[in-house]
């Protein structure tokens, strides 16, 4: 019980960011047409791509001779980056159509 | 110094997380929104790499390898989100939120390894955020690839006996191994049967959930590899992958939410499933003796050239035909003969919210012309013809009129009040929830069968004539 409460304590920093990112993140939602809910989600796909940014630094730690560590974290990497990369490209793709037809007509 | 320089730079991606987020949520500010979020990314990823200090500085090897990873993710990534066909990209964004989640459970995983768990009673919160980050994000991983697979046609809808509970009981079995672990017995055995764990339970929560109700899932999935970010970031105390998860986590919820809406159901009335697994036998005694019309395809052109107003029901049908441009082809060909031709597009037509614009975007169709459900309703009863092409539940009358049927209440779009109704269809089959519809059988409707593509290339070919 008081190793939770000092675990709260210690990161009650990190917990109001979290709520407040919370409310941030429905307040931003809010009023979306429907027209724009698969490129949204798919920008939103791209964006917890960050988490690369762990395995990044997972792969900053490990010892040069740790070859399970080394593997995985490799895979990570590849994982997180596929997700970024293509969760950004595809969502541009979606959204490129959207812009054409101003300029036609 | 340098770490603080990090730390800035990490603010700043943050920042285009939530700008771009925002954009993103705006028709013309939109493209720019995601390309600011992308750069936002690429420079949190350039300072990690550059700034971020090691324990030691002499890992060049791991350095090759980061170097490597990002390489083929980028050329893999780019070169699927440059292929995909527009109408499968549900399940590409699946696809790349399934890697996400793996990767957020491959860090746990590692981190796990250089953890030392287990001394005495204490509460280890580190051990916590990395259990559930384990959890969540290979929930997210089986479960995203099940999404995918099956709206790619490789795994078909399938109930288990008794799933639901067996789902509960895993659920269960996923809490009380993390509360017994977090007592102090944790071990690398329990760790792994924990990920086995969650992974199935991943395949078994998504697999009994009916295709028609996958943008849903694949939403709530979303927000879930947000959170699993999260908690890596928490683990971190890395503030960019904290706001970028978490951001993703409450915005994919509240879209999530914002979909079920859309269907007028409750998340929870989508997750067990009324449709897809148990089909509905409600409407199917009334209109099963009934048969329906069939009409040719010159009177259909000679119908629609000599209407003032026809209205355009796109549905997934029509994305599968690769029938869009084709579909505009018709419309200017009609529009030139004085008729006034709008697409009446469902919250949910298609496989995603607004997926079906994306795809008459793609084929050119004016954004003006795509009208949504709120606006072409009350113009039904003005409208000479609706020609609905390859959508069904989404005009389905039994929505409104059968309290029995599994969609009843949704909103739906009311073609039965225009005074014709054409319906483009391969066959007689119910439409992707199951459900007969009566629409079929009424007077006024007359079906067009065929591929949408080819039934639409020759009626076009035939109002040429007209």
């Amino acid at each position: 019980m008081e190793e939770s409460l000092n675990f709260i304590g210690e990161n009650m920093e990190m917990i109001y960011f979290l709520i407040l990112a919370i409310l941030l993140g429905v307040e931003v939602i809010s009023n979306v047409p429907a027209i724009l809910h698969t490129p949204l989600m798919s920008g939103a796909n791209a964006i917890h791509g960050v988490v690369v940014v762990g395995a990044i630094i997972v792969m900053l730690h490990a010892a040069p001779d740790n070859y399970p560590s080394l593997i995985v974290g490799f895979l990570a990497v590849v994982m997180g980056t596929l997700n970024v990369v293509g969760g950004f490209v595809v969502t541009d793709r979606m959204l490129e159509m959207f812009k054409k037809k101003p300029k036609k007509s | 110094m340098s770490i603080n320089i990090l730390e800035i730079i990490y603010l700043i991606a943050s920042l285009t997380f939530v700008i771009g987020l925002k954009m993103l949520s705006h028709p013309e500010s939109a493209r720019k929104g995601n390309l600011i979020a992308a750069v936002g990314m690429l420079i949190a990823v350039i300072a990690t790499i550059t700034i971020y200090q090691p324990f030691d500085n002499s890992k060049l090897i791991n350095y090759g390898l980061i170097a490597l990873g990002l390489l083929v993710g980028t050329i893999i990534g780019t070169m699927m989100a440059k292929k995909v066909q527009m109408t499968a990209m549900p399940q590409m964004v699946s696809f790349f939120n399934g890697m996400g989640g793996a990767c957020a459970a491959l860090i746990a995983i590692i981190e796990f390894q250089n953890h030392e768990v287990g001394i005495g009673n204490s509460f280890d919160g580190e051990f916590l955020v990395m259990l559930l980050g384990l959890i969540i994000g290979s929930v997210s991983f089986s479960g995203s690839m099940i999404a995918y697979g099956k709206l790619e046609g490789k795994i078909k809808d399938k109930v288990l006996p008794m799933n639901q509970l067996i789902n509960v009981v895993m659920l269960f079995t996923i809490v009380a191994l993390t509360i017994y672990q977090m007592l102090g017995y944790g071990d690398s055995t329990l760790f792994y049967i924990l990920l086995v764990v969650a992974l199935v339970y991943g395949i078994l929560f998504v697999m009994p959930i009916g295709g028609a109700d996958m943008p849903v899932v694949i939403s709530l999935l979303n927000s879930f590899t947000g959170v699993a970010a999260a908690f890596g970031g928490f683990l971190y105390g890395n503030k960019a992958m904290l706001t970028g998860g978490i951001l993703v986590g409450s915005a994919g919820t509240i879209l999530t939410i914002l979909m079920c809406k859309a269907m007028n159901r409750s998340l929870t009335n989508v997750l067990l499933g009324a449709f897809g697994g148990t089909k509905a036998s409600g409407a199917k005694g009334e209109v099963g003796e009934q048969t329906a019309k069939e009409i040719s395809i010159s009177d259909t052109a000679v119908l629609l050239s000599y209407s003032q107003n026809v209205v355009i029901v796109p549905g997934y049908g029509l994305a599968v035909a690769q029938a869009q441009h084709i579909c505009h082809e018709l419309e200017q060909l009609l529009e030139e003969k004085g008729v006034t031709v709008n697409y009446a597009i469902h919250p949910v037509a298609g496989r995603m919210p607004g997926h079906m614009n994306v795809l008459l975007a793609e084929a050119d169709v004016p954004y003006e012309r795509m009208q949504e459900m709120e606006e072409v309703n009350p113009r039904m009863a003005n409208t000479d013809v609706v020609v609905v092409i390859g959508a069904n539940d989404v005009v389905n009358p039994a929505a409104k009129k059968d309290p029995s049927s599994p969609i009843y209440g949704m909103p739906i779009l009311e073609v039965d009040q225009a005074k014709n109704v054409i319906i483009l269809k391969r066959g007689m089959s119910a439409g992707y929830a199951g459900i007969e519809n009566e629409l079929f059988f009424y007077p006024k409707t007359r079906m067009l069968f065929g591929d949408a593509k080819d039934s639409l290339q020759k009626l076009t070919a035939e109002v040429k004539e007209v």
